[in-house]
C-alpha cells in the first residue's frame, strides 16, 4: 500500500472491502441481524474475519473464463472493427488450405502415371510422359505458389490486425482507467494494473495473431481432407472416425493435465518470485542478522519444488507430440491393411493400388489439423479469461460525475455583471446554471465548508465522524492529531478523491457533488508526502501544475518553492531530463518540485501534507520557506508537523478516532488545556 | 558459458541420455518414410497377384513397432530434457541467489535492489527459455538434417544433389533477415520498456494526475507510447514474417524440381536394378521438408538467443561480481568480547575511481559501555561512519577496531553477532511478530522477548493486537505504522544482546515521548553494551557520554551536550533551529 494513504492502510479499509463486495449493498433488517450474530460468534470463536470470509470465496481458475461466450463476442466485436480486412483473411485462409490439400491431390496422378510407366514393355512413349507430368507438376506448382501467397497474406494481415486489436484494446483500457475512482488504485496492486496491459493483452495477441487464423485453416483443412478420403473409400474413412474420436479424447485428457500440472507450476513459480522479491529487499537486515545460509537453503527448497513441479508440467506436454505421431502411424496401419484386404477380396474392383496409395497419404495428413486446434484449445482459454478480466475492468463505472457546475474565466464590468472570457484581469468562477440555460457566476473565493461529514473506507468502519468546519477565504486550517486519527483522510474529500457518505461539503456556498469533478479539482492542488514525478524535464514537471504556464512563470513558481537556486545549479537546469521518478534528485530536491508545481497552478484552495520525517534539518528549512510562501493567499488545509505552521493557523482542528475533539486558535487551544496542550508540551504521543 | 555447463551439473545424465533418445528418434522417424516407401512401391501395387496380407502384415508390425520406440523414447527424452533444463534453471537460480546472499552492500548499492530482483526473476526464466529451447531443438535439428541428408543420398545420390543449392540459399536468407530484424527487435524492446514505465508513472501518481486534471495529458502520453510500441512491433515481425513465404516457395520449389527429376528417371530406369521407384520418391520429398524444418529451427534458435542476450549478460554481470568484502581470511574462533571502538585514520569512499573520500582522517575512540550520539547534516557521512564497525563497509584506509581488534579479523557471523544494528530503511518479513523478533536470537524465550519488546515501547502496542505476539506481518510489515514498525526493530537488535549495539536515525517516525522513553530503558538494559545513537534531532542525544559531530566526512567536534553547546558553531545552530523547529518538543 502505498504510503500517500497511511491512514487508510491502518484501517485495512480498502483491503477489506475488496473482499466484501456484497456488503455496500443496502442490507435488509433481517440481513443486518444475521450480520450482527455471525460477527459476534466469530468474536467468540476468535476468528478474524477475513479467515472466515475466505473458504466462501470460491478457488478462481486464472485460466478459465467465467463467461466465455460473452467475452469472446465482446472480444470479437474488437478484432471485427476491420471488417473488410477480416472478409479478406476468411478468403484467403479457406483458399490457401483448399490450395494446399488440392496440391496434395495432384500426388495422385502423378503416382499413377509412375506406377504405370514401370511396366517397360507396355507405355507411353517418353515424350508423352515428360508431357503429362509437366502438366501436373506445372498445375501443382501453381497452386502452391497460390497457397503460399495467400498464406503469406493472411498472416500478414492478421500481425496487423492483431497489433491493431491490442492496440486498441490498451488504449480503450488506459482511457477506461484513467477516469476510475482513486479507491480503484488503492486497493489494487500496480503490478496486477500492469498484468492486465501486459500479460493479459499479449494472451489476446495470441490467440488473435495465430489462433484463428490455424483453428479455421485447421478447420478447412480438415474436412477437405475428410471428403477427399471419403471420395476416395467411404468404408475405411468410417473406421477413421473411429480413431478420430480416440484423437480427441488423447488430446482433451492431455491438455486438461498439462493445464493442470502448469497451474502448479504458475504458483510454485509465484511463491518462489514471492521470495526472492521479499527477502532481496531485506538483504541488507539478512547480512546483519547472518541469516545468508538460511536463506540459501529455503530459497533452494523452493527452487526444487519448482523444478520438481516444472518437470511434471513440461513431461505431460512433451507427451503429446509423440502420441499423435504414434496415432497417425496406426491410423495408416489401419488403413493400409484395410485397403489391402478390399483390394485383394474384391479383386480390384472396390479399391485398386492407386487409389490406396492416394488414399494413405491423406490419412497421413488427417490427425495433424486435430492437433493444432487442440493447442489453440489452450490458448483460447488462456486469451479469454485475459479478455474478462480486462473487460472487468473496462465495466468498472467511472468516478461519479454529475456536477454541472463550471470553473471559468470570467472578466468583471463596471456593472458588477460577469462576462466569460480570459482577458487581462481575469478571475476565475463557477458558472451555475439555472433552468432555461440561464446561468449565474459565482467568484471563485476558497470558502470551503464541511456539514456534519461522516465517511468510511467502508460502510462498516467510519473513519471520520460529524467533521464540521468553516474554512473562510485564505485562512488556514491545520490538521494534527496521531497517525490513524484521520487526517489523510481529509485530504480525500474536498477533491472528491473518495465520496463522502453522510453530510455535506461546499465550496463558496456550491455542494461539491453539484461541481464538475475536473472543474472542483481545477480550483485546487495538493502537495503530498511522497512525491510522484513523471519522466520528462524538471520544466515539464513543474508545468504538470498548469500546462499554458510561460518559462517565466515556471521559474516564478521555483522560486516561490525554493528551487530555482538547486534547479540552476544543474548543469541543463530546468531541462534536465528526470529519470525513473527522480531517482538523479534527493528527496527534498524532489519536493520542492512538487510544491513549484503546486505554485504554478495557483489554486484558490490547496492541501499540503507536510510531513518532512526523513530529510535533514538544512533541506527541511528550504521546504519550510517554500510551503509557507505557498501558502500565503489562499485556503489551506494543511496536515501540519511543524510548530510554526500550526501557531500560525487561524484554525487548529485536533482529531482525535476521526472525531474533531478540539478546535480553535493557539492562544484559545492551550488556555483550555486540554489535548492540544498536552501535544504541545510533548506529553501525549504522536507519531 | 563454462559457467551454464556447470549449471548442468547432476544433470548431466539426463541431458546426455536425452540427446542419445533424441538421435534414436530421428534415426527412426528417418527411417519411417522407407518403410511405407516400400509399402507403396512393392507390396501394395502386388497385393493383388501375393493374394495374401503376410508381407504387408510384416512390413506394418516393422512400422507400428518403429512408432512404437518413437513414442516411449520420445516421451523419455521430453522427460529427460525436462529434468535438464528445469534442473539447470534451478541451479541457476540457487547459484544467482546464493552470489546476492554473498554480496556486500557496497555490490548491492551497485546493482540496487530493484534491478536484482528483475534479474532473479526475469532474466534467468529468459536464460531458461534459451537453454530449453537449445535442448529440445539443437540436438534434434542437426540430427534431422544430417539423417535427411544421408538417408536421401543413399536413395538418389543425383537428386540428392538439390540440397547443396537449397542449404545455402536458405542460410543466406536467414542471414540477412536476421541482420535486418536483431536491430528492429531492439527497437522493439526498448519500446516496451517506455510503454511500462508509462503505465507505472501513471500509476503510481494517479493522485498527482487526479488532482491536476491531467488525464487527457497522460492519454496523450500514453498514446504516444502505444504507438511507438505498436510501430515497433510491426516493423519487426513484418520482416519476420517473410520467412513464411520465401520458405514455402522454397520448399515447394525443392519438391517440383525433384518430383521432376524422379519421374524422368523412374521412366528411364524402369526395370533397372536398383531403379527409383515413386514410393521412394515419395520418401525423399519427406526429407526435403525435414532438411527445410531443420534449418528453420536453427534460425529461431539463434533468434531466442539473440532476444535473451540481454538477460544473458545482466545475469552474467551478477554471477562474476566479486563480494568486495570478504571475511575469507579470520580467525574463525575469535569472537568479539567487549564494546570497545576505535577508528584509527580512517578514510572511506565507495567507488575506487571516486576523486573525494568519503570519510576523511577519522579518530575515535570509544569505551566499552558508552553512549555515543553522532550528529550532522544529511551527505555528512554519518551512517557510512556507523557502518564500518560491522564491516557492511570497508574503511579504504586505516583500520577500524572492535572489541581491540581489527575488524576484518573476525567472521561476518562472529562480528555481527557482538555488532547489531537498527538500520535507517528498516525490514520485517513476512510471518508472525514473533518469528520476526527471533531473528535477534533464535533461542529467545517468551520472557526474553517481552521484556525486550518493553524496552523497545513495542509490546504496549502488540498486546493490543487481537493476536498479540501471534500477529503475522505482511510484507514489508505494511500493517503497522511507520513507527511501530521501527520499534519492532529495535526489539529485534536488543534480543541479540550484542556488544555494541548502533541506531541510525530509527527513531525518527516515533514521537519525542516515546523517544525519551526508549531512551530511558536502553540506559539501564544492556548496561555494558556500547550504544551509537545516529539522530536528527539533538534531543535523542543530548545525554550521552559523548556526541561527534560529522560535517562533510570529517569530525568537527566531539563532547558532551553542554561541552559543545560552548564550543562547537555548528553544534549550536542545529540545537537552535531545532528548539524553534518541530511540534511537541
Amino acid at each position: 500500500m502505498s504510503n500517500t494513504t497511511p491512514d487508510v492502510s491502518e484501517n485495512n479499509a480498502v483491503t477489506a472491502q475488496e473482499t466484501a463486495p456484497t456488503e455496500k449493498k443496502k442490507l435488509t433488517f433481517k440481513q443486518k441481524i444475521l450480520r450482527a450474530i455471525a460477527k459476534k460468534m466469530r468474536k467468540m470463536m476468535d476468528i478474524p474475519e477475513g479467515e472466515a470470509k475466505a473458504p466462501a470465496k470460491p478457488k478462481e481458475n486464472k485460466n478459465k473464463p467465467k463467461n466465455a461466450k460473452k467475452t469472446f463476442k465482446r472480444l470479437f466485436g474488437y478484432v471485427m472493427k476491420s471488417k473488410a480486412l477480416f472478409a479478406l483473411v476468411l478468403l484467403l485462409v479457406i483458399g490457401a488450405a483448399l490450395f494446399s490439400v488440392a496440391s496434395t491431390a495432384i500426388n495422385e496422378p502423378i503416382v499413377n502415371l509412375c506406377q504405370k510407366v514401370l511396366d517397360v514393355n507396355n507405355r507411353m512413349s517418353r515424350g508423352d510422359f515428360i508431357q503429362q507430368i509437366a502438366l501436373w507438376l506445372g498445375l501443382m506448382m501453381g497452386l502452391s505458389i497460390v497457397s503460399a501467397l495467400a498464406n503469406y497474406g493472411y498472416s500478414r494481415i492478421m500481425l496487423q490486425i492483431s497489433q491493431r486489436t491490442m492496440r486498441i484494446i490498451r488504449k480503450d483500457l488506459f482511457d477506461h482507467i484513467q477516469g476510475l475512482p482513486v479507491k480503484y488504485f488503492d486497493s489494487q496492486k500496480k503490478g496486477d494494473i500492469m498484468s492486465r496491459f501486459t500479460s493479459d493483452v499479449s494472451a489476446i495477441n495470441n490467440i488473435v495473431n495465430e489462433g484463428m487464423t490455424t483453428l479455421l485453416s485447421s478447420g478447412v483443412t480438415l474436412i477437405a481432407t475428410v471428403a477427399m478420403m471419403l471420395y476416395y473409400s467411404p468404408k475405411i474413412t468410417l473406421i477413421l472416425f473411429a480413431s478420430l474420436i480416440f484423437i480427441v479424447i488423447v488430446v482433451l485428457v492431455i491438455s486438461v493435465l498439462s493445464a493442470k500440472q502448469f497451474a502448479k507450476y504458475q504458483k510454485a513459480m509465484g511463491s518462489c518470485n514471492a521470495y526472492i522479491e521479499e527477502y532481496i529487499r531485506g538483504q541488507r537486515v539478512i547480512k546483519l542478522f547472518s541469516y545468508e545460509e538460511k536463506n540459501k537453503q529455503d530459497f533452494a527448497a523452493l527452487a526444487n519444488n519448482l523444478r520438481r513441479v516444472g518437470i511434471g508440467a513440461n513431461t505431460i506436454t512433451g507427451l503429446l507430440m509423440p502420441l499423435m505421431t504414434f496415432i497417425t502411424q496406426v491410423n495408416y496401419a489401419i488403413c493400409a491393411l484395410f485397403g489391402a484386404t478390399m483390394i485383394i477380396t474384391s479383386g480390384g474392383t472396390a479399391m485398386n493400388a492407386g487409389r490406396l496409395v492416394a488414399y494413405l497419404s491423406y490419412s497421413k495428413s488427417f490427425s495433424s489439423p486435430i492437433t493444432s486446434i487442440a493447442s489453440q484449445f489452450t490458448s483460447l482459454m488462456q486469451a479469454l479469461a485475459g479478455a474478462e478480466r480486462i473487460f472487468e475492468i473496462m465495466d468498472m463505472p467511472h468516478e461519479i460525475d454529475e456536477g454541472n457546475v463550471k470553473l471559468v474565466k470570467v472578466v468583471k464590468d463596471e456593472n458588477g455583471s460577469y462576462t466569460e472570457c480570459d482577458d487581462y484581469g481575469w478571475v476565475y468562477a463557477w458558472k451555475v446554471p439555472l433552468i432555461e440555460g440561464e446561468y449565474v457566476y459565482t467568484e471563485v473565493k476558497g470558502q470551503v465548508e464541511f456539514e456534519n461529514v461522516s465517511f468510511g473506507y467502508n460502510e462498516d468502519k467510519t473513519v471520520l465522524k460529524d467533521i464540521n468546519i468553516v474554512a473562510r477565504p485564505n485562512e488556514k486550517i491545520a490538521f494534527v492529531g496521531s497517525t490513524g486519527a484521520g487526517k489523510t483522510t481529509i485530504t480525500n474529500l474536498v477533491n472528491r478523491f473518495y465520496d463522502i457518505q453522510e453530510g455535506t461539503i461546499t465550496v463558496d456556498g456550491i455542494d461539491i457533488k453539484a461541481i464538475e469533478k475536473d472543474s472542483l479539482r481545477g480550483a485546487l492542488s495538493m502537495v503530498l508526502q511522497d512525491v510522484n514525478l513523471f519522466s520528462g524535464t524538471i520544466a515539464d514537471n513543474i508545468r504538470y501544475g498548469r500546462l499554458d504556464a510561460t518559462d517565466e512563470e515556471v521559474v516564478e513558481a521555483a522560486k516561490i518553492a525554493n528551487a530555482h537556486s538547486f534547479i540552476s545549479r544543474l548543469p541543463k537546469g530546468y531541462q534536465t531530463e528526470i529519470t525513473g521518478d527522480g531517482g538523479n534528485l534527493s528527496q527534498g530536491q524532489r519536493q520542492l518540485l512538487s510544491i513549484a508545481r503546486a505554485a504554478v497552478a495557483d489554486p484558490a484552495i490547496l492541501i499540503l501534507d507536510e510531513a518532512t520525517s526523513s530529510i535533514d534539518t538544512r533541506t527541511e528549512a528550504l521546504i519550510e520557506k517554500g510551503m509557507d510562501r505557498l501558502m500565503e493567499n489562499r485556503t489551506v488545509f494543511v496536515i501540519a508537523h511543524r510548530l510554526s505552521t500550526v501557531r500560525n493557523s487561524d484554525q487548529i482542528m485536533v482529531l482525535e478516532h476521526g472525531e474533531i475533539i478540539e478546535q480553535g486558535n493557539h492562544e484559545t487551544l492551550i488556555a483550555q488545556e486540554g489535548k492540544y496542550y498536552q501535544l504541545y508540551n510533548g506529553l501525549y504521543e504522536l507519531d | 558459458m563454462k559457467r551454464y555447463l556447470n549449471f548442468v551439473k547432476g544433470n548431466w545424465i539426463f541431458a546426455l541420455l536425452s540427446a542419445v533418445f533424441v538421435l534414436v528418434v530421428v534415426y527412426l522417424e528417418i527411417e519411417l518414410p522407407l518403410i511405407t516407401a516400400k509399402i507403396i512401391d512393392d507390396i501394395i501395387p502386388n497385393i493383388e497377384s501375393m493374394g495374401n496380407l503376410a508381407e504387408l502384415r510384416h512390413q506394418i508390425l516393422l512400422m507400428l513397432v518403429y512408432s512404437f520406440a518413437i513414442l516411449l523414447l520420445g516421451f523419455l527424452a521430453a522427460r529427460c530434457a525436462a529434468i535438464a533444463s528445469l534442473g539447470f534453471t534451478a541451479n541457476m537460480r540457487i547459484a544467482i541467489f546464493n552470489k546476492v546472499q554473498d554480496f556486500s552492500f557496497d555490490n548491492i548499492d551497485k546493482f540496487t535492489t530493484a534491478s536484482l530482483i528483475t534479474r532473479i526473476i526475469n532474466d534467468t526464466n529468459s536464460v531458461q527459455m534459451v537453454f530449453s529451447t537449445f535442448l529440445n531443438f539443437f540436438i534434434k535439428a542437426p540430427l534431422t538434417l544430417i539423417f535427411a541428408c544421408i538417408e536421401a543420398r543413399r536413395i538418389s545420390a543425383e537428386l540428392s544433389k538439390v540440397f547443396w543449392f537449397v542449404i545455402p540459399i536458405i542460410v543466406a536468407v536467414f542471414m540477412i533477415m536476421a541482420v535486418i530484424v536483431v536491430p528492429k527487435f531492439r527497437i522493439m524492446l526498448e519500446k516496451t520498456d517506455k510503454f511500462n514505465k508509462t503505465l507505472q508513472e501513471n500509476f503510481l501518481g494517479i493522485r498527482v494526475v487526479k488532482s491536476f486534471v491531467r488525464e487527457n495529458k497522460e492519454k496523450d502520453k500514453f498514446n504516444e507510447a502505444n504507438n511507438g510500441l505498436y510501430h515497433a512491433t510491426m516493423a519487426a515481425q513484418k520482416i519476420m514474417m517473410l520467412n513464411l513465404p520465401i520458405l514455402m516457395l522454397v520448399l515447394f520449389g525443392c519438391m517440383i524440381y525433384t518430383l521432376w527429376n524422379g519421374s524422368i528417371q523412374i521412366y528411364d530406369f524402369a526395370g533397372q536394378e536398383g531403379a527409383l521407384e515413386i514410393g521412394t520418391l515419395t520418401a525423399f520429398t519427406s526429407y526435403i521438408s525435414s532438411v527445410i524444418t531443420s534449418l528453420m529451427t536453427f534460425t529461431m534458435i539463434f533468434i531466442t538467443m539473440v532476444m535473451a542476450r540481454a538477460s544473458i549478460k545482466r545475469v552474467n554481470e551478477v554471477l562474476d561480481e566479486k563480494p568486495s568484502v570478504t571475511d575469507e581470511n579470520a580467525d574463525k574462533s575469535l569472537k568479539v568480547t567487549d564494546g570497545s571502538i576505535e577508528f584509527r585514520n580512517v578514510s572511506f569512499k565507495y567507488s575506487s575511481e571516486a576523486e573525494k573520500n568519503v570519510l576523511e582522517n577519522i579518530n575515535i575512540s570509544i569505551k566499552s559501555g558508552e553512549i555515543v550520539g553522532v550528529i550532522g547534516a544529511t551527505g555528512s557521512a554519518k551512517t557510512t561512519l556507523v557502518s564500518l564497525i560491522p564491516r557492511l563497509y570497508e574503511a579504504t584506509g586505516g583500520e577500524v577496531l572492535v572489541s581491540g581488534r581489527n575488524v576484518k579479523d573476525y567472521t561476518f557471523e562472529n562480528l555481527r553477532e557482538g555488532v547489531s544494528m537498527v538500520l535507517q530503511n528498516n525490514v520485517l518479513f513476512s510471518g508472525t511478530i514473533k518469528e520476526n523478533l527471533l531473528w535477534g536470537n533464535r533461542g529467545a524465550s517468551d520472557e526474553m522477548i517481552e521484556e525486550a519488546c518493553k524496552i523497545a515501547q513495542a509490546h504496549e502496542f502488540i498486546s493490543e493486537f487481537a493476536d498479540g505476539y501471534e500477529t503475522k506481518l505482511e510484507q514489508g510489515g505494511v500493517n503497522v505504522s511507520g513507527g511501530q514498525k521501527q520499534r519492532l526493530c529495535i526489539a529485534r537488535a536488543l534480543l541479540r544482546a550484542p556488544k555494541v549495539l548502533i541506531f541510525d536515525d530509527s527513531t525518527s517516525a516515533v514521537d519525542t515521548a516515546t523517544d525519551t522513553k526508549i531512551r530511558d530503558g536502553l540506559a539501564s538494559y544492556l548496561p555494558d553494551t556500547t550504544k551509537i545513537i545516529i539522530a536528527q534531532r539533538i534531543n535523542s542525544v543530548k545525554h550521552a557520554d559523548k556526541i561527534i559531530i560529522l560535517d562533510d566526512g570529517k569530525i568537527v567536534g566531539v563532547g558532551t551536550h553542554d561541552e559543545l553547546l560552548e564550543n562547537s558553531e555548528i553544534y549550536k545552530e542545529i540545537y537552535i533551529s531545532q528548539q524553534k523547529g518541530a511540534l511537541a518538543q
